[in-house]
């Protein structure tokens, strides 16, 4: 690879829209994705990120915008050589029924340059070991899908896309998977991958954004989201009985909080600012209070946040 | 303009396609369809005459013509029809393109594959059939039933280039296979009496001195010029082929008419299969 990989910006998209006739799957995407990170696209399905991906990989020309990978230019002669660094795993992989895991892994290992020596340990690792040698027909859809991650691992890339990478895995699976993916983001590889769930990607991305109808509609750390959408905390109180009153008046002042009344259970909302005033007012009622949370909203109303928001 | 062009990926993909069919026996499979139809037809191919049992090498490969101008064409399409399009239905093409290997290289793997897969049933089914025929008729007989081989070989060949084409074309294999056999029927069946019908309703009205080039527009008419201008004994059965100026009906002529054949539809496909991929 040319010495650009060692530039930060392993991915860089200024504009990038693309059109299949009147829809506009990507519309205008801005983004810059550093070497070693770890980033998510999260996105309903049709929101375009398997789009993005077709058009990272060459597969699919921009409508307008410029990609570049590795510091070239995603098509062309000179985009093969950059192509070896990168490991691609599709939204709807398929495989080919009639070879087994092993034969399916050498295939693409020899179209890739890799070394087929490496494709039985790489097999163990995912933990096909034992299924090597049967045929992909009989794979599950987890085994499948984990076939198709060795496939992406193939020739030790530096860059790897993954489309929904975790559908059809059981949680022990998600597990294994995401720590494969800390072990290579170790070593310096970027990954960027793409999900529909939210509470799955959410603890284990550096950076990710938001997608909605071919635009990015937020971009940066779950943290960076959070405040930047300012969403309402949650307080969650346990009162004693009939001290329901009591908590309304001390609360009648603060205009920015609301109250919500369950029987023995009170619901105080109120923006992250007033969080410290809203404590204060709520630590003066502790003869009432018998238990209290906090709840921080998750990236998840995060995520419906800005879908409402678009709305 | 050149056209970078890597071998590995072409021979991997060539590989696979090729392994493909033998471990599903196709190549097994073929070779003794075209043996067992070679021997029977050799055999009753006179029938119609009253007789039965091994004749002149001529009349034998006139046989055979007929057999291969239905059987060859149609195996190699079927063979080829689904290769682009059933992989793009499935999904797995979009995998395969995001390798380091361009559209090109795929394509001529695929091809090279499946031409390797044809050519060993098409050598292994008329050669076990063509060692029983010389055993029977001697060995005089060797140098025009090698000529036939190749002759037929080349027909698959074509028509299997042709199936490449379908195969990239197609919007999916309902359609390229409705293609296929539709091709099939104009080349085998309706383009000759097309051409028939022509010439005895023009009742020598025109001049009909381009008629023989448009014999070079059917590659199933090539194949049949091509073996039986060879044989004189058997010239005069056939009607279209012997409006053939003897000039036009040079073997080298005829084969390199063939060449073309195989050439041109695949250049077509993978022309059409680079934008194919980028208006996806």
């Amino acid at each position: 690879m040319s010495n650009n990989v060692i530039s930060n910006n392993v991915i860089e998209m200024r504009d990038v829209a693309k059109y299949f006739g009147d829809t506009r799957a990507v519309d205008g995407v801005d983004l810059t994705v550093q070497t070693g990170e770890l980033f998510g696209l999260i996105g309903h399905n049709g929101a375009g990120k398997t789009t993005l991906f077709k058009m990272l990989l060459g597969l699919l020309p921009p409508t307008r915008g410029e990609i570049r990978i590795a510091g070239q230019p995603a098509h062309g002669e000179a985009f093969r050589q950059v192509r070896r660094g990168i490991g691609y795993l599709p939204e709807s992989l398929a495989l080919y029924d009639n070879l087994s895991g092993l034969e399916t892994l050498c295939f693409f290992a020899r179209l890739k340059g890799a070394d087929s020596a490496t494709c039985k340990p790489l097999l163990n690792k995912l933990g096909l070991g034992d299924a090597a040698h049967r045929w992909v027909r009989g794979y599950s859809k987890g085994m499948r899908q984990r076939l198709g991650f060795a496939q992406a691992l193939l020739g030790s890339p530096r860059l790897l896309f993954l489309d929904e990478p975790t559908n059809g895995l059981d949680p022990q699976g998600i597990r294994e998977f995401y720590q494969i993916l800390r072990e290579l983001q170790q070593q310096g590889v970027t990954v960027v991958l793409s999900s529909h769930i939210l509470a799955e990607i959410q603890l284990r991305v550096d950076r990710l954004a938001l997608m909605r109808t071919g635009k990015i509609q937020a971009l940066g750390t779950v943290h960076e989201l959070r405040e930047a959408l300012n969403l309402p905390l949650d307080f969650q109180l346990t009162l004693r009985p009939g001290a329901a009153t009591l908590l309304q008046q001390a609360l009648a002042k603060q205009l920015s909080a609301t109250l919500q009344l369950d029987g023995e259970i009170a619901h105080v909302r109120c923006p992250r600012l007033h969080k410290m005033v809203i404590l204060r007012i709520l630590t003066a009622l502790n003869d009432v209070i018998m238990d209290l949370h906090i709840r921080e909203p998750s990236l998840e109303d995060v995520f419906l946040g800005y879908s409402d928001a678009a709305q | 303009m050149i056209i970078p062009v890597e071998w590995t990926p072409i021979v991997v993909i060539a590989g696979k396609e090729f392994w493909d069919r033998i471990r599903n026996r196709w190549v097994l499979a073929i070779a003794l369809v075209f043996a067992v139809f070679a021997l029977v037809i050799a055999y009753f191919g006179a029938a119609q005459q009253g007789t039965v049992g091994f004749r002149g090498m001529d009349v034998t490969i006139a046989s055979l013509v007929s057999l291969v101008i239905y059987l060859t064409p149609l195996i190699a399409l079927i063979l080829g029809y689904d290769t682009i399009v059933g992989e793009r239905e499935r999904g797995s093409l979009e995998l395969l393109l995001s390798l380091p290997i361009t559209p090109l290289e795929l394509l001529l793997g695929k091809y090279l594959g499946l031409a390797g897969a044809l050519t060993c049933s098409t050598l292994a089914g008329f050669g076990l059939a063509g060692i029983a025929l010389i055993w029977k008729l001697g060995g005089k007989a060797i140098a025009p039933y090698v000529g036939f081989m190749g002759s037929a070989l080349l027909l698959g060949l074509v028509f299997l280039s042709i199936a490449l084409l379908v195969s990239t074309l197609a919007r999916d294999r309902v359609r390229a296979s409705g293609i296929a056999i539709a091709l099939w029927f104009f080349y085998v069946l309706v383009y000759d009496l097309l051409l028939l019908g022509i010439l005895v309703l023009s009742e020598s009205r025109f001049n009909l001195s381009f008629f023989p080039i448009l014999l070079f527009l059917n590659p199933a008419d090539l194949f049949r010029i091509l073996n039986i201008f060879g044989l004189e004994e058997v010239r005069k059965f056939y009607g279209l082929a012997t409006i053939m100026p003897a000039g036009l009906a040079s073997p080298w002529l005829l084969s390199g008419a063939m060449v073309l054949w195989i050439i041109a539809p695949l250049s077509i496909a993978a022309w059409r299969f680079k934008s194919g991929v980028k208006s996806e």
